[in-house]
């Protein structure tokens, strides 16, 4: 359990990480997920740059219509703002479902999206919220949409010298409800199957509906056709059992040792029912 | 911390802070890998990545000129060191030869090839990637049933059928008793293998001073002198002049009660680089090469009248060894067989045992030892016929029960049961529990579709192992008592603990024996430099018979106080009270100080006396102890995804008189939650090529605390009249009174689908599928 020998530098500013990672440097944020690979030598970086140290990168913020949230901000930090608790509980319930309390301290919200491990939890929130991830190179700037952004298991759109920097939520309307429900693996605590669901009432019918899953196949998706089943439905325990049995189709389902793929399927149906369930009820 | 002399509140019995726990809450205790030596080299072992293989070379050029290091071993190197011991002796067993590295062939993932020696702990590791193997992979077998069909991969060449031994015992009239029933129920249960993972992996520091030819060995251990006595041996040194020396172990719960390869090759190193040497187990090595527990396939029958009196047992248990035997590998399943009938009266048993090779790791003693396999067969097998002849599970159990009126108990296994009350504990967990009420409640949720369960198991337990004719290497213990010059003592004890508390538990006896504060007592173990010979800390035997050579030194010194006390107040009227020694005429007292002090400075001796007060004794237990108790769980089970929360958990256990009540429910806890990592999370898999699947944390669920139920302990007390204190043990008792609670609660609660029977663990998958196939119905 001893890594290859590396070199590490903690720089002050964006601009020089940047620059540091366009020179063939891997970046390092809480570190929950690359230590322990780099300990099992799945992954051997010669060269670690640590984003942590970059206060400027850890923030949540509501600015020009939108919340925005630092990539180096901890599980914690977001389970706990103020601003998110209000303004965006989706995020912070799924923030609340990581891991246990000492990951949640470390671990980044930017480090776990770039990771993109299929079992992971944000991928579902942050694309039931529609978010979007401002990417940043030593010369470069974009910004991808989240479903744009996860292309595989552990694969994403990421360039190899651009960094996350900032993940921005729309502001929510009146009337939205939300709910992220997680079937944990027992031993590592990531999702089995985890789905987030968002929807709102507008006149007693739904007029927004999303529902995104994890844990269920390669990457975490969005869930179409359960979701046009329920628009403009009212929203009753038959409509969300039916959308819910929608969640699973058309999806290469994860088999291992921890759940077969028609178990899966099936936790996604329960855990889709009872995330709609508890989203519809906080809407009111 | 007051700090007195005398004492007149008594300790046993009392819920005292832990000595240990300063220097553990702090930091600031020493274990193995905190130990730093000038010149320290650091040790990685390269190990076999394949389940069997033959080695048709190995190049350690490479690694040998690498940074930093200045050593390398393989097989050839070691080939005089002697094989590592196993110390079962059962008739006809094949016992394969275990080298401390692999000389021709390897045999389990994980298998010792060669060993990389540097100056540091990151250059040996990576020194380690440039050792070569070239290996013919063979074929493999993980599974001890697949390992018995024809032409299955033969782990040792030498035997072909896998088979180390088979094991036959039987008592009473089993054929007479099976032929006479009303009903037999049969069924298959296994236990599976489990990883003990003590938080603390192994670890050895080995320190040779040649001109001496003294070796010193730190190890995380729960025997220091039979590691001392067995590796000398495995390195041809005179044993005095070895030294083991155990600093704080982070558990061991029996997997350290083993004398492993890598002790030895660390001596071996020692003596080779004529440097310190450390080696620290990784985790991953500690999943693949540490002893896994259990590992069984039993096949149960039992026979009985329609009004539930059992007549007879019959058991055939399939031992998944593993590749070669450590040191009890073949033992553990004959456990089992001994506790087979649990607390009930009959006497007609019949057992098979068949040890099988597999390429694994091997099995060996993991908390309970082959008592938790046999508790969880017969409690589940008097469940399956209570919901056979629809009778209520506690019924059945308290019209099979031993009574009270006949211990003694001579049991079919040819065991002493020393003293029972097996319905008390029951009643008191039925009361605990409130269960009539559940049972009511429970026939409304049926009624509303809901799944929910209430199991019980009544376990008996042989533990304080034990006469030494039966076991391998002496069931004694020892003890040391020393009462220095100004009156403070020091204990010695030859028991090892490693978390069960006797630092403070010998030291509340010493107190209330002597009279002396708490604080004035030292109690020592685990320095054979120090600690007179001792077998170690297992079988949950510390205190029963550890503690007990720590009385009878007690009554040697307080006889001796007396006298010397006599003589300085010059009367043969005299009483030791409260740390004096008070003459009963003129009330005049000498205070244990001054008499410690007289004893040494021995201007004048009584008749016949020594001077000092220093006694050692050895204590022969003459019988085991037989603690016993009741355990109730209370399931709901969430019909959609078969997650199962455990809303109740009641334990009543009896393991005789109490030193500690706060260590007594510390370790019911502790093995309540190991015993419910077995019932409903735990399990090491091997893969069709001897892989180990669940290699890693992130794969094997250990239970953690936000997993765990509210335990509700409580007690009878049964003192055992095997030894003075009336102790039986408990350090056990809780892992293996819970699984079966556990699972038949889940039975219970699935039973309208005609469920009789599930194998460990329950995980949420398993559940589900019998739901929705019963939905099916």
């Amino acid at each position: 359990m001893i890594a290859q020998k590396f070199e590490y530098t903690a720089p002050r500013t964006l601009d020089e990480a940047l620059h540091l990672l366009a020179a063939g440097a891997k970046p390092l944020a809480g570190g929950m997920s690359l230590i322990p690979m780099m300990k099992l030598r799945l992954a051997a970086p010669e060269h670690l740059v640590d984003l942590g140290k970059l206060k400027d990168l850890n923030y949540v913020r509501e600015a020009d219509g939108a919340l925005r949230i630092g990539a180096t901000a901890t599980h914690t930090d977001l389970e706990s703002s103020p601003i998110l608790r209000a303004k965006c509980p989706l995020l912070a319930e799924t923030a609340a479902a990581i891991g246990d309390v000492q990951v949640r301290n470390m671990g980044t919200i930017g480090g776990s999206v770039a990771h993109a491990d299929p079992a992971a939890d944000y991928p579902a929130a942050l694309q039931a919220l529609e978010a979007k991830l401002v990417l940043k190179g030593s010369k470069s700037e974009r910004i991808l949409t989240a479903a744009d952004f996860f292309v595989d298991a552990f694969t994403t759109s990421l360039q190899p010298s651009e960094i996350i920097c900032e993940v921005i939520v729309p502001m929510e309307t009146a009337g939205t409800g939300t709910s992220y429900q997680k079937m944990p693996q027992p031993a590592s605590g990531f999702a089995i199957v985890g789905v987030a669901a968002r929807v709102r009432r507008s006149a007693g019918k739904i007029a927004l509906v999303r529902i995104a899953v994890t844990g269920l196949s390669n990457r975490a998706y969005r869930a179409a056709a359960a979701e046009q089943t329920l628009e403009g439905k009212v929203g009753s325990a038959a409509e969300t059992q039916n959308a819910a049995a929608l969640v699973s189709q058309g999806v290469d389902a994860n088999s291992d040792l921890h759940a077969s793929a028609e178990f899966r399927r099936h936790l996604a149906v329960v855990h889709a029912a009872r995330a709609l369930t508890v989203a519809l009820a906080r809407t009111a | 911390m007051a700090s007195t002399m005398t004492q007149t509140e008594t300790l046993v019995g009392k819920r005292v802070r832990r000595c240990e726990d300063p220097r553990l809450i702090t930091g600031t205790a020493t274990y193995v890998e905190d130990i730093q030596m000038p010149g320290m080299h650091y040790a990685v072992i390269v190990r076999s990545p394949h389940a069997a293989a033959l080695i048709r070379s190995i190049n350690v050029k490479q690694a040998k000129v690498a940074p930093g290091v200045v050593a390398v071993f393989t097989g050839k190197d070691t080939e005089r060191v002697g094989q590592v011991p196993c110390g079962a002796s059962l008739p006809g067993l094949r016992v394969p030869h275990h080298h401390v590295l692999a000389t021709d062939r390897v045999y389990f993932v994980g298998h010792p090839v060669a060993v990389v020696v540097a100056t540091d702990r990151y250059l040996a590791r990576d020194a380690s990637d440039l050792v070569e193997v070239d290996y013919d992979v063979l074929p493999a077998v993980a599974d001890p049933e697949k390992a018995q069909v024809q032409g299955a991969p033969a782990v040792h060449p030498e035997w072909p059928d896998n088979i180390a031994f088979t094991f036959h015992q039987e008592g009473g009239e089993v054929d007479k008793a099976f032929a006479e029933a009303d009903v037999v129920v049969k069924q298959r249960i296994t236990s599976q293998r489990l990883i003990p993972m003590a938080m603390e992996t192994r670890g050895v520091v080995a320190e040779w001073r040649g001109a001496d030819r003294q070796l010193n060995l730190y190890t995380s251990t729960q025997i220091p002198h039979l590691v001392r006595t067995l590796v000398a041996q495995m390195l041809g040194l005179e044993e005095n002049r070895m030294r083991v020396v155990t600093p704080e172990v982070g558990g061991g719960f029996g997997s350290k009660l083993n004398v492993y390869a890598e002790e030895a090759l660390m001596g071996f190193v020692a003596m080779k680089i004529n440097k310190p040497v450390k080696w620290i187990e990784s985790r991953r090595e500690n999943f693949l090469c540490t002893i896994h527990g259990r590992g069984h396939v039993d096949y149960y029958e039992l026979a009985a009248k329609r009004d539930g009196t059992i007549l007879g047992i019959k058991l055939k248990i399939i031992q998944d060894l593993g590749a070669y035997h450590q040191l009890l590998t073949p033992v553990i399943p004959t456990l089992s067989v001994l506790m087979m009938p649990g607390l009930y009266r009959t006497r007609n048993v019949r057992a098979d045992i068949v040890g099988v090779f597999t390429n694994c790791m091997p099995t060996d003693a993991y908390r309970g030892a082959g008592r938790p396999e046999a508790t969880h067969g017969i409690e589940r097998m008097v469940d399956i016929l209570a919901g056979e002849l629809k009778m209520d599970p506690a019924e059945i159990r308290l019209k099979n029960f031993i009574g009270n009126d006949e211990f003694p108990y001579q049991t079919g296994t040819g065991l002493l049961y020393d003293s029972g009350n097996y319905a008390a504990p029951l009643k008191k967990a039925l009361d605990n529990v409130g269960y009539v009420k559940l049972r009511q409640e429970q026939a409304e949720a049926r009624k509303q579709g809901k799944w929910m369960g209430i199991g019980i198991s009544t376990y008996g337990e042989i533990c304080a192992i034990g006469p030494s004719p039966a076991t391998p290497a002496g069931g004694w213990e020892s003890a040391t008592v020393k009462i220095e010059p100004t009156g403070k003592v020091t204990v010695m004890t030859g028991a090892c603990p490693h978390g069960q508390g006797e630092e403070t538990t010998f030291a509340q006896i010493t107190a209330d024996e002597l009279g002396v504060g708490i604080d004035d007592v030292l109690v020592i173990r685990g320095d054979t430099a120090i600690v007179q010979y001792g077998i170690g800390t297992f079988g949950s035997r510390a205190t029963a018979i550890g503690g007990t050579a720590l009385y009878y030194a007690l009554q040697d010194l307080k006889a001796k106080i007396k006298k010397f006390g006599a003589m300085l107040l010059e009367s043969d009227d005299v009483t030791f009270s409260s740390g004096q020694v008070i003459c009963d005429r003129t009330g005049k007292s000498k205070s244990l100080p001054e008499i410690a002090a007289a004893s040494y400075r021995a201007l004048k001796l009584p008749a016949n006396t020594e001077p000092g007060l220093l006694s050692t004794r050895f204590w022969e237990p003459p019988n085991f102890t037989f603690p016993f108790g009741a355990h109730i769980v209370v399931s709901d089970i969430d019909g959609e995804t078969g997650q199962i929360k455990i809303r109740r958990y009641v334990a009543v256990d009896d393991c005789g008189n109490i030193i500690n009540p706060l260590l007594v429910d510390g370790q019911v806890h502790g093995g309540v939650a190991q015993g419910l990592g077995q019932a409903l999370w735990e399990q090491a898999v091997y893969d069709e090529h001897g892989q180990l699947v669940t290699g890693e944390l992130m794969d094997y669920a250990v239970p953690r605390a936000h997993m765990m139920p509210w335990i509700e302990t409580d007690h009878t007390t049964t003192p055992s009249p095997v030894n003075p204190l009336g102790v039986k043990g408990v350090g056990e008792a809780g892992t293996i009174g819970c699984s079966p609670a556990v699972v038949n609660s889940v039975v219970d609660a699935l039973s309208r689908l005609g469920v009789r029977h599930i194998d460990m663990p329950l995980t949420p998958e398993k559940i589900w599928k019998l739901i929705a196939r019963g939905k099916l119905k």
